[in-house]
């Protein structure tokens, strides 16, 4: 196996990721982040009769709902075309016919997605964050920048997904009815399944098998991650009695989120080669 | 050959049941332009995928400058290779410069000698606007551009004047001939057969996947024996024109050909040519002008593929 050229993999990346300062996508995406943000903390318990900015626990809590249908979706509109987009439009030819490996050229399309899509993550939350921060005191600092750094891997970790299916697809309506597809599955569906079988097995599954199952999903873990720390928030999820405390560690957590950014992408570079 | 830059020894590329490249071995010297004709589908784009690393032979193996196509070594000699495709997709969000900058940093090279490069190919004008606003002339100039960055000692062009206008042919063979005086390589194809019949040194003419005829395009119209097709302008009609044109054509045993007008088209064969030249000097100050044309590198392929019908 021949050695990684990192200089190729940052030109492809740097591609990548001007493209999307320049179309503004990062810009677009940073705002709606940070006003959906700002609206859902200040909103966010207007059923309950009253609006303003709550406790960090209770904010994140409500961010993380936030999050969870947010990141995956854009992240997975970000890279489903990356590699079959340039294959159906002809360009893919032509970037292979230079010196760069189709590794490098993999890594360095991934690489760039994940700086515009993190960057627009760490700005758009960063900035409510700081607004947040404000009104809620410099102790929400610390659990504020966690909930940030799980959500650029939760998008890390759908972006690796879109990448995979956009080496895997035929063309690239293929790949867009894919990742909408994962995003239902992932999002949507997967947390009614795993409730079925709570149910159905009648509770049997609980402390045994159903927190691994939490640890398949991506989104899971996220959630996680951001709810764990908070008694208050712990409580009003109802996970306490289903997710035992020994898979509640963070580094388990993180590794787990790590794994689902490196295993999609695993897939990805033995496919394109 | 023991100077050859491209080794191809026994390749073959099957998809399934379908054999798009059957058992090619071919080699290319340093120094050489070589052009690939054949119809639509005989495997030349394929072979050209398959030297540049882009596609793996089925069986078979490919050497350029020595390395292995599919092999670790030969990212180096990608750096000396420049390729143009025949359907060339470039980036629509980019200017032709940035384009250019892109391609050169891909290829380790300085950017400083992008604007150089666009203005050799006729687009220092359109430098800094959008390639979406390019026309499909443009866009190949654009490609060529991105082959020639970094003084490739090879070049492989697929349909290189697809899409150019008359002048931007006779500015791409201008480059192409400063090229070939500097010692690069090139591999073409082209399906406008008389453009490339005076460029290039050896062609290879490809048949369902095969190679069917290899040489220089003399040696190839020696092999097809074609007739020679000569035009013969009289300056005197009548019993000491025509007539006399008549009695020799008949006294060479030529049948075939047309005369009106005081102009003759006559077909001879290669072997006939210097008996019937002789016999027309014959007719002295009867002839105006006497042009002999040999068969188009069309009429050659046509000899060939005509022969398998």
């Amino acid at each position: 196996m021949s050695r990684i050229e990192f200089r190729e993999v940052g030109v492809i990346a740097g591609k990548e990721f001007h493209d999307r300062l320049r179309n503004r996508w990062v810009l677009a995406v940073g705002a709606v982040f940070t006003i959906f943000a700002l609206v859902i903390a200040y909103f966010g318990a207007a059923q309950q009769g009253a609006v303003g900015f709550r406790s960090i626990d209770v904010t994140i809590a409500s961010l993380v709902s936030l999050v969870i249908y947010l990141v995956p979706l854009i992240a997975l509109i970000l890279g489903y075309d990356s590699i079959v987009g340039e294959r159906e439009r002809g360009s893919l030819e032509l970037l292979l016919s230079m010196p760069i490996t189709r590794f490098e050229l993999l890594l360095g399309k991934f690489l760039g997605l994940a700086l515009a899509l993190g960057v627009a993550t760490v700005a758009g939350f960063g900035l409510a964050g700081v607004l947040l921060i404000y009104q809620l005191g410099s102790g929400a600092v610390f659990h504020y920048a966690g909930f940030i750094v799980s959500a650029v891997l939760l998008g890390l970790a759908f972006l690796s997904m879109a990448v995979m299916v956009s080496v895997l697809a035929q063309d690239r309506m293929r790949a867009s009815g894919v990742a909408i597809a994962l995003w239902f599955v992932y999002v949507l569906i997967y947390d009614l399944i795993l409730l079925g079988i709570l149910v159905l097995s009648e509770g049997r599954f609980s402390m045994n098998f159903f927190p691994v199952l939490l640890l398949l999903n991506p989104a899971d873990i996220f959630r996680i991650l951001n709810i764990f720390g908070f008694e208050d928030v712990r409580r009003i999820y109802g996970l306490a009695a289903v997710f035992p405390q020994t898979l509640a560690n963070p580094w388990l957590l993180g590794s787990a989120m790590v794994f689902w950014i490196l295993a999609p992408l695993g897939v990805a570079t033995w496919r394109f080669k | 050959m023991t100077n050859s830059l491209i080794d191809i020894r026994g390749v073959h590329k099957r998809y399934g049941e379908v054999r798009a490249v059957d058992g090619v071995d071919l080699q290319v010297v340093a120094g050489e332009v070589f052009g690939l004709i054949g119809h639509n589908g005989a495997g030349k784009t394929t072979l050209f995928k398959m030297m540049l690393g882009l596609l793996p032979a089925t069986t078979g193996a490919i050497h350029i400058g020595g390395e292995a196509v599919r092999g670790a070594g030969f990212r180096e000699v990608r750096r000396s290779i420049g390729y143009l495709p025949e359907s060339l997709a470039l980036y629509d969000n980019l200017s032709g410069l940035e384009t250019l900058r892109f391609f050169a940093r891909l290829k380790g090279i300085d950017v400083a000698g992008c604007p150089a490069m666009l203005a050799k190919v006729g687009l220092a004008a359109a430098a800094d606007q959008r390639v979406r606003g390019y026309s499909k002339g443009m866009r190949q100039r654009l490609g060529f551009a991105q082959a020639l960055l970094g003084s490739p000692r090879l070049l492989f062009l697929d349909e290189p004047t697809n899409g150019l206008d008359p002048q931007g042919i006779q500015e791409f063979y201008q480059i192409l001939r400063e090229l070939r005086d500097r010692g690069v390589t090139v591999v073409l194809t082209s399906h406008i057969l008389a453009e490339i019949q005076q460029r290039v040194d050896r062609l290879a003419l490809m048949r369902n996947g095969r190679i069917q005829a290899l040489g220089t395009v003399q040696s190839l119209r020696e092999e097809q024996d074609l007739s020679l097709s000569l035009r013969v302008v009289l300056r005197e009609r009548g019993v000491g024109g025509e007539e006399a044109l008549r009695q020799v054509l008949a006294g060479q045993g030529i049948e075939d050909y047309q005369l009106s007008n005081g102009v003759a088209r006559i077909e001879c064969s290669r072997a006939g040519k210097m008996a019937l030249l002789g016999a027309l000097s014959g007719l002295g100050a009867a002839i105006a002008d006497i042009e002999v044309h040999e068969p188009s590198l069309e009429d050659v392929f046509l000899g060939y593929t005509d022969k398998l019908i």
